[in-house]
């Protein structure tokens, strides 16, 4: 199929985007890696009038570190992400997670502030985000704001930024000494979006600052509060695996699509925390194989 | 290895100096394909060519009232709008009926549907415009007033008492019927010490081909002639039906088949959307192309297999197998394809179950059925695949029942090596098979029982890793009685044409066909080798109505067993005819001498006497120096079709070794090996890579492809992320083995390896699998095997 027909673009400042965004309000798109976008609309799935194209904005992109914190441009690519020292010393979870994502032809163009911003429930980034607390920048006609992880993904494809927002970067807390992540995908073919996935990280040695995110489950990614509780009240033994495993039905709205039932996806959840608690925690119990039915 | 007796090594012409058969000489056409220099359908661009793009049912099954084409005729660069009551003026209908197949019944198809749309994607109207994008434009706003009739989806429906028919003139839905009754089958299964039953279910899947089908159509009103650009497998069978079709005569119509990026047997029917492209061709005097996008290519390019087959084998404690009997049901859309009918497959299930094995009693039925859902028709393996996951899932499950090794079953169940020429219970001929050698040739290469000790001692730690075995039998260079005898005007010959160019090269014009399985090096291979020149020195031209002649092409696995034959036919024929003119020119005996590298040389010596170029060059230019009474011939064309055989049968078997995560229920192919037996390998590079490709094209349907249909008859994945085809990280290492008993009705004596991998890999999937799963006596007969199945199988949702 073709797409339809649309103007194009190439901006070379946020000011400019900005006011690209404010003159076509919702008929203009926001270009980044394509990779999602230019699917969509050879698909005609999307009939924008414009594409607002932001890789000409140089400091869109990058990473930095800085006060503890480290700083990514909407525009940095998959693949700079995988091959970046700051990101494997000290986002060792977004370094893992990004090897996941689609083929390296992909990871080439994708940026993380287009993965962010498309929110497909599937994706792993969001949900590394989610278990990373990390902070979402956005700009908009009244200058930035920053959003929390937890409070940016809304639904299915819906995030917290306005139409007349871009995404500028992500703020995430750099890795303290201790800190340990599990990261397990469920997918049919390599490079395939996720039909389960987890995001877990722990800040410390102990279940007590547990974050346990997943992704290809429900319409959005979803942090898993109730197992995280659960394991902090009970550790990692087995009781308090099985404890995290049985709140995962509280805590997860899995979605049945053509991949999996939302039984199968529910199930796979529990194979998924047991998986990443004996990444985690290799000595407690809860983790181990034979216990899991 | 089993090598036949009648042929003496040294003598035959496949070992003459300066033999390539056997050898992995590169593809003449791989730097122009590699370079991005092919020629594609999909590439040809003329002056004045429109685009044409279809609008197509959204509903299964729905009544046409009307169609507005008012909006969208104002957008820029539309040229036509035209509805399938307004093409029916320029071309005829036709019906998908052969007449062996007794009873198969269809109804008229159109190229573009008349006054109802039959299933989800059928075309209701074409729109041509300047462009693909403002086709598709415009597409967009033809409105089209749909009444919504009731689908018949599931095969089950389409069969129940009362069932509406879909084409009420034909009576009920029942397609295509046949039974078969041989031995005695209740005897059998009242004798026997154990009866093992069940219902195998193959998911609908469908070909995807790199390139998508691909046609340009060319009507120059100036000659009164039609030339047709089109990724094809069968140029002539296009001609004579465009021809037929549109009132012309063949002569007015010339098929072009340039390079094409993959077939499968996808590209070897009669589409409506590309006879409408033809149509729309001639009635608008001006080139038009059309190019299915990926979307339209799920709803549109035929899908395979969807059988459902309960089948049950009866068995005897030493292990022999006595009888099987099987009662498949497939849904084939709402027409027959045309011309090779969608009754073929199930035929071939019939004609295959139980085939590698001696045992003679078999009871089968088979009916075909219309369906609202996507037309279905032969790909690649046609029937194979079914009757050889139904065959030996069930010779698996007589194993387990009576404690058998399934390696010791097939071992003592299989037809001998030396009992040929032999016939199956379904009446099949086999020359000659190698079970027993390919059997044993596998056991060694996967070591089979160091496997099962690993197998053994993983299962332990809780790892469940399975063996899964699958003989097999294929049928290849068909003769006339797969289609001709059924009235269809599809060639079950061949012809090779060859000339001595001015310069001593070989030119040869053949008619089967390339579409990226190395036929032309084949061809290529055969004729230096015949007639004696290096390979560069041959030029191999393919994929022409007017140019080649008439013949085939390539499907059913026949191009190198039959076109090969026709080449070394005519290899050794132009051979002769030079020698002719060396002995007039030498004065010497033409018996006395050869060609060799490129030279005549004295046949008992091997000395040089005389240049292939000066030769030519007496021939063409100075035939005043030769006597008056002798005419150089320097072009020959010899034809080949087999007679004695209906089939050239070739036989194999397959291993799969997999691990599957008893927590997810995801599988992990790990190892593969396939030993299979075509004749002579003409070149063994393409031979392998056509196992491997075939094998993948089997593996893909047994864990991932499928066609997921609603009930309304919607195909909810069709498009390339849902559809999962398989990727190169998921297949396993294929290792292949060969078995070389050559056929003796050619000189030749190869066979077909086109469809070998494809027709066990699913059945050698699901034997793994339930092996691994044998601790938990539970078993899956169903394909695709996905993790929600096995989940369920091991009652862990
Ligand atoms: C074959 C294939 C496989 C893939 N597999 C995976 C996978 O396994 N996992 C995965 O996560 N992804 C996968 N992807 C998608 C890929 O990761 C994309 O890069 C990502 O989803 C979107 O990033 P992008 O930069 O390409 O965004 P684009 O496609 O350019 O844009 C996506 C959307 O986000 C908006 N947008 C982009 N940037 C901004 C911004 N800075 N501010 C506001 N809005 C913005 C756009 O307007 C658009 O609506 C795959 C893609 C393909 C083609």
């Amino acid at each position: 199929m073709k797409a339809p027909d649309f103007d194009y673009v190439r901006v070379r400042s946020l000011d400019e985007a900005l006011a690209a965004l404010a003159a076509h309000g919702e008929g203009a798109r926001i270009l980044a890696g394509g990779q999602s976008l230019v699917p969509a609309l050879n698909l005609r799935l999307l009939a924008p009038e414009i594409l607002v194209d932001i890789g000409g904005i140089a400091d869109l992109s990058g990473i930095a570190l800085a006060d503890g914190t480290i700083r990514i441009g909407a525009m940095t690519r998959h693949a700079d992400l995988e091959r970046s020292p700051e990101i494997a010393r000290h986002v060792p979870l977004l370094a893992r997670a990004v090897r996941e994502i689609g083929h390296p032809a992909i990871r080439n163009r994708g940026t993380i502030g287009g993965s962010l911003a498309h929110a497909d429930p599937a994706s792993e980034l969001p949900a590394c985000v989610l278990a990373l607390e990390a902070r979402i920048v956005a700009r908009g006609p009244s200058g930035e704001r920053t959003i929390a992880a937890s409070d940016f993904f809304r639904g299915l494809y819906e995030t917290a930024l306005g139409p007349d927002e871009i995404l500028v970067r992500i703020e995430i807390p750099a890795a303290a000494a201790g800190e340990r992540f599990a990261f397990h995908e469920l997918a049919r073919r390599h490079g395939d979006y996720a039909m389960a996935g987890i995001a877990a990280l722990a800040r410390d040695t102990g279940a007590a600052t547990l974050r346990i995110a997943y992704f290809g489950i429900g319409s959005r990614p979803m942090l898993a509060a109730g197992a995280a509780a659960a394991l902090r009240d009970h550790g990692a033994s087995e009781a308090g695996a099985a404890a995290a495993v049985r709140a995962l039905g509280a805590d997860l709205e899995p979605q049945s699509d053509l991949q999996a039932s939302a039984a199968l996806r529910m199930h796979l959840a529990g194979v998924l925390l047991r998986r990443a608690l004996k990444d985690l925690f290799p000595d407690a119990a809860g983790g181990r194989e034979e216990e899991i039915a | 290895m089993s090598d036949t007796a009648g042929r003496q090594p040294g003598l035959s012409v496949l070992d003459r100096p300066n033999s390539y058969i056997g050898r992995a000489v590169p593809r003449p056409n791989i730097a122009r394909l590699t370079q991005g220099r092919g020629r594609y359908a999909s590439d040809i661009s003329l002056p004045r060519m429109v685009h044409v793009a279809f609008v197509r049912s959204p509903y299964a099954h729905a009544r046409i009232v009307r169609i507005d084409k008012t909006a969208a005729s104002g957008l820029p660069g539309v040229v036509a709008i035209v509805t399938g009551a307004e093409l029916a003026a320029v071309m005829t209908p036709w019906v998908g009926v052969l007449s062996h197949l007794k009873g198969l019944k269809s109804a008229p198809q159109h190229a573009i549907a008349v006054e109802r749309a039959c299933w989800q994607g059928e075309a209701v109207a074409a729109v041509v415009a300047r462009s693909r994008a403002e086709a598709e434009d415009a597409a967009e706003l033809v409105a089209v007033d749909y009444e919504e009739l009731e689908p018949v989806v599931s095969v089950e429906a389409a069969l129940a008492p009362g069932a509406r028919a879909i084409h009420p003139e034909l009576g009920d839905n029942i397609a295509f019927e046949r039974v078969l009754d041989a031995g005695e089958v209740d005897r059998a299964f009242a004798e026997a010490d154990s009866v093992v039953e069940t219902t195998f279910a193959f998911g609908r899947h469908t070909g995807v081909t790199l390139e998508p089908r691909a046609i340009v159509a060319d009507w120059n009103p100036g000659e009164a002639r039609l030339t047709v650009y089109q990724g094809t497998q069968a140029p002539h069978m296009m001609q004579n039906i465009i021809a037929r079709h549109l009132a012309l005569e063949e002569s007015q119509v010339r098929v072009i088949c340039g390079d094409v990026g993959g077939s499968f047997g996808i590209k070897v029917h009669v589409y409506a959307d590309e006879m409408a492209t033809v149509a729309l061709a001639k009635l608008l005097k001006r080139p038009v192309k059309y190019v299915p996008d990926r979307v339209e290519s799920f709803v549109s390019d035929i899908h395979a297999r969807d059988h459902c087959v309960k089948a049950r084998a009866a068995v005897k404690r030493d292990g022999t197998i006595t009888a099987f009997e099987i009662d498949d049901e497939t849904g084939i859309g709402p027409y027959s394809m045309y011309p090779r009918t969608s009754g073929i497959e199930a035929n071939q299930v019939v004609n295959l179950v139980g085939g590698p094995y001696r045992t003679p009693n078999y009871r089968a039925r088979a009916r075909v059925v219309f369906q609202n859902k996507n037309v279905m028709c032969q790909y690649r393996g046609v029937g194979h695949p079914v009757a050889c996951s139904v065959t030996e899932g069930l010779v698996d499950m007589a194993a387990r029942a009576i404690g058998m090794d399934p390696f010791e079953i097939r071992r003592r169940n299989v037809i001998p090596d030396d009992a040929h020429p032999s016939v199956s219970a379904a009446g099949l001929k086999f020359e000659a098979l190698s079970h027993q050698a390919a059997l044993a040739k596998l056991h060694a290469m996967m070591d089979y029982d160091a496997r099962r000790r690993e197998q053994a001692a993983l299962r332990e730690k809780g790892v469940y890793r399975g063996i899964g075995l699958a003989t097999f039998i294929e049928v290849t260079n068909p003769s006339a009685a797969f289609y001709g005898v059924g009235g269809a005007r599809i060639s079950s010959q061949d012809g090779a044409a060859l000339r001595l160019d001015a310069t001593g090269a070989l030119v040869c014009q053949i008619s089967v066909t390339e579409q990226g399985q190395g036929t032309e090096a084949v061809i290529a291979q055969v004729v230096a080798t015949a007639f004696g020149v290096p390979i560069e020195r041959v030029r191999v031209i393919t994929g022409d109505t007017d140019v080649t002649p008439y013949g085939g092409g390539t499907w059913a696995s026949r191009g190198a067993g039959i076109g090969g034959e026709a080449a070394l036919q005519a290899g050794k024929a132009l051979r002769e005819n030079v020698l002719k003119v060396a002995g007039t020119i030498l004065q010497a005996q033409p018996a006395a001498l050869d060609i060799r590298d490129g030279l005549v040389v004295d046949r008992d010596t091997g000395r040089e006497r005389i240049g292939l170029e000066e030769i030519a060059r007496i021939a063409y230019f100075r035939p005043d120096t030769l006597p008056s009474d002798f005419q150089p011939e320097l072009m020959v064309v010899r034809h080949y079709v087999p007679r004695k055989y209906p089939f050239a049968f070739t036989n194999g078997v397959n291993a799969c070794w997999l691990e599957v995560d008893v927590e997810t229920g995801f599988v992990k192919l790990l190892k593969y090996w396939i030993v299979e037996d075509c004749g002579t390998i003409i070149n063994p590079q393409l031979v392998d890579e056509q196992i491997r490709g075939g094998v993948v094209q089997g593996l893909g349907p047994a864990l991932m492809e499928h066609c997921i249909y609603d009930e309304r008859g919607q195909l909810l994945n069709g498009n390339m992320a849902d559809y999962l085809v398989p990727m190169a990280a998921e297949m396993p290492d294929i290792e292949v083995g060969h078995v070389v008993s050559p056929t003796l009705e050619s000189e030749l004596g190869a066979k077909g390896a086109g469809e070998a991998g494809t027709a066990g890999a699913a059945a050698a999937v699901a034997n793994a699998v339930n092996d691994a799963l044998s601790p938990f006596g539970v078993a899956i007969s169903a394909i695709p095997i996905t993790p929600e199945i096995v989940l369920r199988a091991l009652g862990r949702l």
